[in-house]
């Protein structure tokens, strides 16, 4: 190591960079671990999605899954409330937007746009509600779909809140069909 | 600070002046920072730092397991293997506490072996060194009941054996033990309650270290040559000294990352060398291991604590003089914790009017044995309770007391020590001025 | 005492070991050059493969693997087996689950969330960490060196093992419980096949039967089964098992030295050049 002085100022001062500038490298590579750490676990992302099978679901009928902590309801719609749903004005209801997470951009709360299945049969959303998070009962309320006991929000067959407190939809989460009997959540 | 004449902090902008009036913590920190050091310090005096970052790179790596750890005995193993397998990062998380503990422990024993060839347990050092041997102590309770933690068949049964130990007290062994268990033996009360103080206790070492460092600032550091710095002024002092930082902050993470180097192979590459597989089973309290050994750090102390059987005859005669209170095994326990206090006696069991052990040409010799001593009861501590293990561990054992409690009593006395050199000064410049001539006067201060 | 140290020494040197001494016994491992070992090891998809395939096919009928989870077949650097083959793999396995029957609990078949089950028969071992819970190495004489230059040894042990089977000596009684394995070092030993106390023959007595015995299983691509094979891939299965973050792991450990390594280069000049004015011209 024999440097002569010529260059001593920024030789020097290159090497104190330099060790100054490895030594945060190190740093920073120890410390992203020990942060990172506290992100989901390999256990709980294997538990972002889940798949259900639905083949035993009679039309008319509804169950309900856990999903992420929280109840998701998957009904299968008879003919009859999926015309209901369908003869709804979106203009007069309390929630105009369909607040399903599938499609890309904002739109009407129709019934073809909170359905997963383009005959209608089949809709999944959030068994919570939208007031302050209770479980809607299935089969209930004015409107033919779901009624809140807590604070009385009503929601119709399509999901849609129509009377009481609660502001939104039910909403309809990341859901698709991956094959006929099964429907992957998340 | 440590007696030794030097410039202080001055605050120079309003904010440093209102805040140093206020609370003098700017002044502190830079006082300990930049206080002078002896030049001539050589490599056996990086370990301090190497403890320090261990200790809290232990509590950082501690803290972030604690996350994801379950203390119940059905779910610890398994919240164990949740760490390696799932959690982000985990396994190396767990790998660099798991060897952490060793790396401490090789430094900690550095850094005494460090201090007792150099005499930095002689007066005025002697609560430097006492608070260092509580803090060893701290750390063998602490890396005991962290072991406890992954409830494995050696962190159960092993626990069982260490939690005997207080059995062994004469009258009230058995309350205690079962006070200490919260039980008839080890299970949920144990783990949990490890689980509390393996948390708490690393704290009250970090408070302890910062008495320690206190402690040898306010004597200023010991150095190789065992002579003090010359404190009759400001300028005499800087021939001797040179502020902490930047020279030997830096010398000493040089050190720390060439550490770090071989830290992070064996972690990368040999996690597990260190360990023991039996680890890896599950808890079972009717299967007991066929060996059951401690981690590799413990193992002189458990050497010393299984010496002295019943056949020996010190034992047989303590045995007899207390009337059957002190039987075999508690005699063992004495012996075991006794091993450490001789330790911590030293200051006072030490009669040389030299410090360091550069200077002693007999002591030498004895301290190189020690050495050899208490690697030997390291290996043998994991070797099986039976011939002719149990007489080297014997032999072994002996000579440890026999260093503390005849050899350096009586070397102060005997010994013909050489002249140490008239300053620090004069010894560094020894080593590191322009050679004329080529030759190298005193002796080599690597050593 | 001397006496008695000499003889001693001279028993213990006595005993001729073929790769290493172990405490109980005196076993034969043998030490089988694996794919994953060293610093640059890597795990062999295709042998992790064919090591699940021998697990699935024969050693899941007793020994459980309750710590991996289906999923993990599909992870990086193991036999990383397509989704769609670990969620069929998942199928044919049934968990009990306690939420199902509004919570009175029931069996569904397995998702790749799930775990493997546990040991079906309890005295078989969960075979999860069984690599890193047995050392194949030992000493010489508690030095440590033999693990440390050949590495802990689990791999080897449980191939060593499984391919240890022969037949019994003819010194052990015909009705003698448990089979014989070379490798096996804490089972039964017949005292007829004892001299003075010490052992005649290497291993002991184990309680599993032979598990495999050659052409077990059938491997689409043409493997070899024979035992010796089999052996070592179902062992190094059971190393990712154990290990499943090996690959990650060295590869860490491979970047923090070369990065410090770095680091204390620089840290020593820098340490070189701030000392230089006071340690005179060199």
């Amino acid at each position: 190591m024999s440097h002569t002085d010529d260059h001593q100022g920024t030789r020097r001062d290159f090497l104190y960079y330099a060790t100054a500038g490895t030594g945060a490298v190190v740093t920073g590579a120890a410390v992203w671990p020990l942060v990172n750490q506290m992100n989901p676990s390999a256990d709980v992302q294997a538990l972002a999605s889940i798949r259900v099978d639905i083949s035993a679901v009679d039309p008319g009928t509804q169950i309900t899954v856990l999903w992420q902590g929280k109840p998701v309801f998957i009904r299968s719609r008879t003919e009859e409330e999926i015309a209901e749903a369908r003869a709804v004005e979106i203009d007069g209801l309390p929630d105009p937007d369909h607040n399903n997470s599938n499609l890309p951009n904002a739109g009407p709360a129709t019934d073809e746009n909170r359905a997963l299945s383009a005959d209608g049969q089949w809709l999944v959303q959030m068994g919570v509600c939208t007031h302050l998070g209770c479980v809607p009962l299935g089969d209930a309320g004015d409107f033919g779909g779901w009624f809140c006991p807590c604070h009385g929000s009503h929601y119709d067959t399509a999901g849609r809140i129509r009377k009481g407190p609660a502001p939104r939809n039910l909403p309809v989460p990341v859901a698709a069909f991956v094959d006929e009997t099964t429907i992957q959540l998340g | 600070m440590a007696g030794i004449p030097h410039d202080h902090y001055e605050p120079k902008s309003n904010f440093t002046k209102g805040v140093e009036s206020r609370l003098p913590i700017i002044g502190l920190l830079h006082g300990t920072l930049m206080i002078p050091t002896p030049k001539n310090l050589n490599w056996m005096w990086i370990w301090g730092i190497v403890l320090t970052f261990t200790l809290v790179m232990q509590i950082v790596t501690g803290i972030v397991l604690v996350m994801h750890y379950t203390p119940h005995v059905d779910m610890a193993f398994a919240s164990i293997e949740h760490i390696m397998r799932d959690v982000n990062g985990g396994h190396m998380i767990r790998y660099f506490h798991m060897n952490g503990a060793s790396l401490m422990f090789f430094a900690v024993y550095m850094h005494i072996f460090r201090g007792l060839y150099y005499g930095s347990y002689k007066a005025p050092r002697e609560i430097t060194w006492i608070l260092g041997s509580l803090m060893l102590v701290l750390m063998m309770g602490i890396s005991f009941m962290g072991y406890v933690l992954p409830w494995g068949q050696m962190s159960f049964h092993g626990t069982a054996v260490i939690t005997g130990l207080f059995g062994a007290i004469p009258f009230v062994g058995e309350a205690v033990q079962t006070w200490l268990l919260g039980a008839s033996a080890v299970g949920q009360p144990a783990l949990n309650r490890f689980f509390s103080l393996h948390y708490l206790l690393p704290f009250i070492l970090l408070g302890l270290t910062m008495l320690h460092i206190w402690a040898f600032h306010t004597t200023g550091n010991n150095n190789p040559t065992g002579v003090e710095v010359r404190r009759g002024s400001k300028e005499e002092a800087k021939k001797d000294t040179l502020p902490f930082w930047p020279y030997f902050v830096i010398k000493d993470l040089f050190a720390l990352a060439l550490i770090m180097v071989a830290f992070m192979a064996v972690v990368g590459f040999m996690p597990n060398y260190l360990g023991h597989p039996d680890n890896y089973i599950p808890a079972n309290a009717l299967v007991t291991p066929a060996h059951i050994v401690p981690e590799w750090y413990l193992l002189p102390f458990y050497a010393i604590l299984r010496a002295f059987t019943a056949d020996v005859w010190l034992v047989m005669l303590v045995d007899f003089i207390s009337f059957g209170i002190i039987d075999a095994k508690f005699f063992g326990v004495l012996a075991m914790f006794g091993a450490i206090v001789v330790l911590a006696l030293a200051p006072w069991l030490d009669t040389s009017s030299v410090r360091s052990g550069r200077f002693r040409p007999m002591f030498k010799w004895w301290f190189a044995l020690l050495i050899v001593d208490f690697i030997v009861l390291m290996w043998v501590g994991a070797r099986p309770a039976e011939f002719p293990y149990d007489w080297i561990a014997l032999i072994g054992s002996a000579y440890w007391f026999g260093y503390f409690l005849v050899i350096l009593p009586l070397l102060g006395v005997l010994e013909k020590p050489i002249a140490p050199p008239e300053t620090i000064e004069a010894d560094f410049n020894a080593h590191y001025a322009p050679n004329v001539g080529g030759t190298k006067t005193i002796v080599d201060p690597a050593e | 005492m001397f006496r008695k140290l000499t003889l001693s020494a001279a028993t213990v040197l006595a005993f001729t070991a073929t790769a290493s001494i172990a405490a109980e016994a005196d076993v034969e491992i043998e030490d089988f050059d694996f794919s994953f070992e060293g610093p640059f090891g890597a795990f062999d998809q295709m042998q992790l493969q064919r090591g699940l395939q021998i697990y699935t096919e024969v050693c899941s009928a007793c020994h459980g693997l309750e710590l991996v989870a289906f999923r993990n077949l599909h992870d990086e650097g193991g036999p990383s087996l397509p989704e769609d083959q670990v969620r069929a793999y998942a199928d044919f396995y049934e968990v009990f689950d306690q939420a199902l029957f509004d919570g009175e609990g029931d069996f569904r078949p397995a998702t790749p969330a799930d775990k493997f089950p546990s040991s079906g028969l309890s005295a078989a071992p969960d075979l999860s960490l069984m690599a890193k819970a047995r050392a194949g190495f030992h000493g010489p004489y508690g030095t440590g060196l033999n693990q440390l230059f050949k590495g802990m040894g689990g791999a080897e042990y449980i191939a060593s093992l499984i391919n240890g089977y022969e037949d019994p000596p003819e010194c052990a009684p015909d009705d003698f419980e448990g089979y014989y394995n070379t490798a096996f070092a804490v089972g039964g030993y017949p005292e007829e096949c004892k001299d003075h106390g010490h052992n005649t023959v290497p291993g002991s007595w184990i309680a599993m039967a032979p598990p495999l015995y050659g052409d077990d299983v059938e491997f689409e691509d043409g493997h070899s089964t024979e035992v010796e094979d089999m052996a070592q891939d179902v062992a190094a299965f059971l190393m990712w098992t154990a290990e499943p973050k090996m690959m990650a792991r060295k590869q860490a450990g491979l970047t923090g030295v070369i990065i410090l390594t770095i680091l204390s280069v620089l840290l020593y000049l820098t340490n070189k050049r701030i000392w230089a004015p006071h340690k005179g011209k060199d």
